[in-house]
């Protein structure tokens, strides 16, 4: 079988903030009826309940983001998103429901560092300092959608993988040695 | 810069996060409508300088539309709700009633 391999192979940088793409990883798209108790019994298989509002939890290796009033993204290990897919799948299958697995469709970028912050601060028009831990923030990058939460140490980005480059370019530029705000 | 606040994901968004959608509630001509009525549906706009409700897509966000009121002149806005509905709600229009007392009305 042919390896598989990520958007830019997980390329990294280093300025103010530590940029890395962060390789293989999972990312399942859910789309449903968030009140339905049979997506919180599908999402329980799992050791998950549904988020709140812009909420992301986690679980173990699992992580589960609210992206819209009808929209899950469930992040794991990339091995295991074929058979996650299909046990939610299989859960939700009398639900007016859809699981996708959409790991080779997007791509991950962790942001580390004391000013990880301020990578994001000249990208998006987001105010940073009220982004609160365990809160999934979907906007714009420059021209491109992505979405972030907060992790130890830094920030998690997500984008599609089609725009990696471009994205990658964003945040080395703007991570650049001497760029910092403040 | 425009700021609103979307009704689906609760973030107040800037201008460039969202995309416009046009003039909102407006009623399709039916089938049993005339050419002028038709092309009235299709071109004619409001466009008054004053309370304006418009369509948004959160496009760069959570992507649903919504629909925002706000002055086109002074650029104050009086509230968002979402799109699933046909006229706007009761206490938003009071709320610019309160504001604007001269206010015609939305329709």
């Amino acid at each position: 079988m042919s390896d598989m391999v990520s958007a830019l192979n997980g390329a990294r940088f280093e300025g103010f903030a530590e940029i890395t793409e962060t390789g293989l990883c999972g990312m399942v798209q859910i789309r449903a009826d968030l009140a339905s108790a049979g997506l919180a019994q599908a999402l329980g298989g799992l050791g998950l309940s549904v988020p709140g509002r812009r909420a992301i939890l986690s679980a173990g290796d699992l992580e589960l983001g609210w992206m819209s009033p009808d929209e899950l993204m469930l992040f794991c290990p990339r091995d295991r998103a074929a058979a996650i897919t299909q046990q939610l799948a299989q859960a939700l299958g009398g639900e007016h429901a859809m699981v996708l697995d959409v790991s080779d469709a997007r791509v991950r970028f962790s942001i580390r560092g004391e000013k990880a912050d301020q990578v994001l601060m000249k990208l998006c028009p987001v105010d940073l300092p009220t982004l609160p831990q365990g809160e999934i923030r979907r906007t714009r990058a420059a021209q491109t959608a992505v979405a972030f939460w907060r992790v130890d140490g830094g920030l998690d980005l997500i984008a599609f993988r089609s725009v990696a480059g471009y994205v990658m370019g964003l945040l080395k530029h703007s991570a650049r040695p001497g760029a910092e705000l403040f | 810069m425009l700021r609103l606040t979307c009704p689906h994901c609760g973030v107040t968004a800037e201008e460039t996060e969202l995309t416009p959608g046009g003039e909102a509630h407006l009623r399709r001509a039916g089938p049993d409508a005339t050419d002028a009525e038709f092309e009235s549906y299709l071109f004619a706009r409001k466009n008054p300088k004053g309370v304006v409700f418009e369509r948004w897509r959160h496009a760069h966000g959570c992507g649903k539309w919504f629909i925002a009121a706000r002055h086109s002149v002074s650029w104050q806005v009086f509230g968002t709700y979402p799109a699933q509905t046909t006229e706007p709600p009761a206490d938003l229009i009071e709320t610019i009633r309160a504001a604007i007392p001269t206010w015609e009305g939305w329709q």
